[in-house]
């Protein structure tokens, strides 16, 4: 990629022109509490003393450099990366640079300059690379027309690096601090470059996190730790089964417990205490009588959920195709050979590590909420819908988030919750803080599947016809119907297995085809770190085990046979394989490989597994190779596979949400597990950018990870599980 | 009312004795680097020292202490992230959402008390704590450096 040329938006420079002088910092909005919250995220407090040389850099007399960023921090980085993206153009110092979040709101009044909140689907880099960059270019042509202007002289003959400007005939020079005012009054201009890749000093370099010092010592503020002056705490209880309503609750029996203010009704289907501590709040819903009405779904239970995904695996109604070459029916009857298998994915919960909780201060004016999200944009829509008011009076101020994986980004159920609360008590902020119960049994769950596949192979071995038929629940038909094509089809049930795309599939099959028979039991779905691609990858990646394994052939040789027209694919599977000797395990191990392309990358794993006398399973290690285009910070992408490897291998060994009664039988860690440090295999990262286009990070190898591992089991065992989490096998593997 | 030493302060508190050190850190003393997150004792987000060893402060009742018991928090570990564990985090970024990590480096912070060069196995044997981001490689790497600089000396701990 060469420099490219960015027009600027004249309509971007008038709406900054009439905020600029307003008082853009977060802080002026805020209470003080709050104020020093966001205090602790950066310089936020105090950006308003200097204008903003346009809406995503800020620089301050001392040469501190703020950079706006719209996306959210949840641990994946995208604070570092996104400054990184800005940085890089706007040539300052690195050593100079904190960040801030602008507020939803301002987006709004400022008609949307920071474009999408929106931190999921693996988009914060690739989504925002374009308008970031031209951001920080921006700013940089107008911190050096204002130099240029002070003294006199050409543009054209002064540069910049390292926040410092050089007149290069004369030498002379000033800094970003000392001009950003200056910079400020001027008018953007028309277009701008941006950097050729081969001259990045920023992007593309394992710059350190610029989040991690407050996070070491416990001054990092979670919207869990939030507090404000007069601020009240409230827990909640919801209708433990899905779709049910509260019917009575005794508020005379905790009237008169230490610390109640007040027991409400949120909404029809929740009950809250309101309290002056949280600890007094959760004692006294504890003690509360509450009868509820179980709605229509008190019947369901994880054997009537699996009968209906039986249904849909031989069914012809409801189906909808994602994906079709040639003729797999004919394929299929005329192969030497077919292999068929079933597989079953089951209902999991986020688990983020801090439970779901928001702040709320209501008014009949205004309403403001502080809290975790990945989508603060989504946040401010709910709190103005929760509010009763129109949405320019409500704004919502992000907090970092304790985890988020898919949770905070499309569902603000606690936000509504907080503000149905923080409005029977007007004026006074009220934090809502989930107990670890509720947040296991009001999830938005990773949907479940099963799959049949069936495979034909020709009397060489080749696989001649496929077809993948998957039964379950589509999440976009419960929370993004406008997403859903015409037919009402949902292609994301397809990730990994489209025709072309972010989520293409990997492999050449001449005759395939690939359906969805739509089955949505009442459990709610959500989107869920990876999302489809979770289940899809193990789906593919161990059938196509399978069938090598029919064609007589080794799994590696026999996945290359039908990646020729994937080059990037085979890379990164080529360069698993070679750093991890495929064929030549580590003494007592045993291999297993997968690849996959999702959200833009191209991604692959081999694992080495042994399974000792008893039938336990131990995984020694993951060697994993990622080609996302660009790699803005190779260092992050290494705790990005790790962590996801984590959460994906959690999912496989212990993640699974029954259904007894219409509610979800898993109510903590206890038997909700997460995986530990003791289970932790050695992983080795390979990151290895080919350049040319932007892929995700956060999701894409937690799809490797569990079908890797699954193929070597069956290396190990002789073994296929298509059933899971392996905590659920007979015998037990964990 | 129960009186407790907290980072070497002694501190009046007024609660019912059942209340757990957690909501008495986190809503009377406003220490909330210490976190809730399952409750049960099962995740380690909540764990301080009490008289150096690590303890999941969310099943601790408060009338259980007395102010004999010198509690610690994540917050008194050290005044300037200098602890070795701080600053093995720092430099190997450990964190990433960053919500269990006290936990964690209290957790790491009593091992290395008790053993000051861990090896793996070790390691394995008492960091029991929940990661959700899955920072454990990082974690296990950083408490062998902070195992390092502890001792003063450029090698690593004992692999396992």
């Amino acid at each position: 990629m060469k420099k490219e040329r960015i027009n600027v938006s004249r309509r971007e420079f008038l709406i900054r022109s009439t905020t600029v002088g307003t008082g853009f910092a977060l802080g002026l909005y805020l209470p003080l509490g709050a104020r020093e919250v966001m205090a602790t995220e950066g310089a936020a407090a105090k950006a308003s003393e200097v204008p903003e040389v346009n809406a995503w850099v800020v620089i301050k007399p001392d040469d501190t450099v703020v950079i706006r960023i719209a996306r959210s921090e949840m641990g994946q980085g995208t604070l570092t990366g996104l400054a990184q993206l800005v940085a890089e153009e706007l040539e300052c110092d690195w050593s100079k640079v904190t960040t801030e979040y602008p507020t939803p709101g301002q987006n709004l009044a400022r008609d949307k300059v920071w474009r999408s909140f929106s931190t999921g689907g693996s988009q914060g880099i690739r989504g925002s690379h374009l308008y970031v960059r031209k951001g920080g270019a921006v700013a940089r042509h107008m911190l050096i027309e204002a130099a240029a202007e002070q003294w006199g002289v050409p543009m054209a003959e002064c540069q910049a690096a390292n926040s410092v400007i050089t007149h290069m005939p004369s030498g002379r020079t000033t800094t970003y601090g000392k001009v950003a005012a200056a910079a400020a009054e001027l008018f953007p201009p028309e277009q701008v470059e941006l950097k050729d890749p081969k001259d990045w000093k920023i992007i593309g370099k394992p710059v350190k996190r610029l989040d991690t010092v407050d996070k070491l010592n416990g001054k990092q503020i979670f919207g869990a730790d939030l507090t404000l002056p007069g601020m009240l705490n409230a827990a909640i209880k919801a209708c433990p089964v899905f779709g049910g309503k509260v019917k009575a609750f005794d508020a005379n029996k905790i009237n008169k417990m230490p610390g109640v203010r007040k027991v409400v009704r949120v909404e029809d289907d929740a009950v809250a205490v309101v309290a002056e501590t949280w600890w007094q709040a959760k004692t006294a819903l504890d003690a509360l009588p509450i009868t509820w009405d179980e709605g229509p779904n008190a019947k369901v239970s994880s054997a009537s959920i699996d009968r209906m995904l039986d249904e849909g695996l031989t069914s012809k109604d409801k189906v909808f195709v994602g994906n079709q070459i040639g003729d797999v029916n004919q394929a299929l009857k005329g192969a030497a050979k077919t292999v068929e298998a079933t597989y079953r994915y089951p209902y999991q919960n986020h688990a983020t590590m801090e439970p779901m909780n928001a702040t709320a201060r209501w008014t009949e004016d205004r309403c403001e909420v502080w809290c975790p999200t990945q989508n603060g944009e989504a946040a401010l829509e709910a709190a103005a819908e929760a509010a009763g008011l129109p949405i320019t009076k409500c704004d919502v101020y992000k907090i970092h988030l304790g985890g988020g994986f898919g949770r905070r980004g499309a569902f603000h159920d606690y936000v509504k919750q907080a503000v149905a609360i923080a409005k029977q008590l007007p004026g006074t902020p009220v934090k809502l803080l989930w107990t670890r119960e509720e947040d296991m049994t009001h999830g938005h769950y990773h949907p479940i599947t099963k799959c049949k596949l069936v495979g034909g192979l020709d009397d060489k071995g080749n696989l001649t016809g496929l077809h993948i038929r998957i039964s379950g629940q589509s999440i976009l038909a419960s929370v993004r119907p406008q997403w859903m094509e015409k037919n009402g089809a949902d292609m994301l049930t397809f990730q990994g297995l489209h025709a072309d795309g972010d989520h293409a599939i990997s492999y050449t099959v001449p005759n395939l085809l690939v359906d969805h028979a739509m089955r949505n039991p009442p459990v709610p779905p959500g989107f869920w770190r990876g999302v489809n691609i979770n289940q899809n990858a193990i789906y593919m990646e161990c059938f196509v085990d399978e069938l090598a394994h029919a064609a007589g052939r080794d799994p590696l040789a026999f996945r290359r046979t039908l990646m020729a027209n994937h080059p990037e694919s085979l890379a990164v599977l080529n360069a698993v394989a070679e750093k991890a000797g495929w064929g030549k395990p580590t003494k007592g191990t045993h291999q297993g490989l997968a690849v996959v392309k999702t959200f833009g990358s191209h991604v692959a794993a081999c694992a080495e597994v042994s399974v000792d006398d008893n039938g336990k399973l131990t995984i020694h290690r993951i060697v994993a190779a990622t080609d996302p285009g660009y790699a803005v910070n190779p260092q992050q992408i290494e705790a990005q596979v790790e962590g996801s490897f984590v959460y994906g291998l959690s999912a496989l060994l212990y993640g699974e949400c029954t259904i007894k009664g219409g509610a979800v039988e898993q109510t903590n860690f206890h038997n909700y597990p997460s995986m530990l440090i003791k289970e932790m295999p050695k992983v080795e990262v390979i990151v290895m950018p080919s350049g040319g286009f932007w892929g995700g990070i956060g999701e894409p190898t937690i799809a490797v990870a569990a079908p890797a591992v699954l193929n070597a089991i069956f290396a190990a065992t002789g073994k296929r599980i298509r059933q899971f989490p392996l905590k659920s096998t007979d015998p037990r593997l964990v | 009312m129960a009186k407790l030493k907290i980072n070497g302060k002694l501190v009046d508190i007024d609660v019912d004795g059942s209340t757990p050190l957690l909501w008495v850190l986190r809503e009377q003393l406003g220490l909330t680097g210490t976190k809730y997150s399952c409750g049960i004792g099962m995740c380690g987000a909540c764990a301080v020292h009490i008289d150096g060893e690590a303890v999941r402060s969310c099943i601790v009742p408060v009338s259980s202490l007395n102010p004999s018991q010198e509690v610690v928090t994540i917050e008194g570990l050290s005044a300037d992230n200098s602890h070795p564990l701080q600053q093995a985090w720092a430099e190997l970024d450990v964190p990433q959402c960053g919500y269990c990590q006290p936990g964690m480096i209290m957790t790491a912070a009593a091992l290395l008390k008790d053993n000051p060069n861990p090896s793996d196995a070790d390691i394995d044997a008492k960091v029991t704590n929940i990661c959700r981001c899955g920072t454990f490689n990082r974690v296990r790497r950083g408490i062998h450096r902070a195992a390092e600089i502890h001792s003063g000396t450029g090698k690593g701990g004992r692999k396992s």
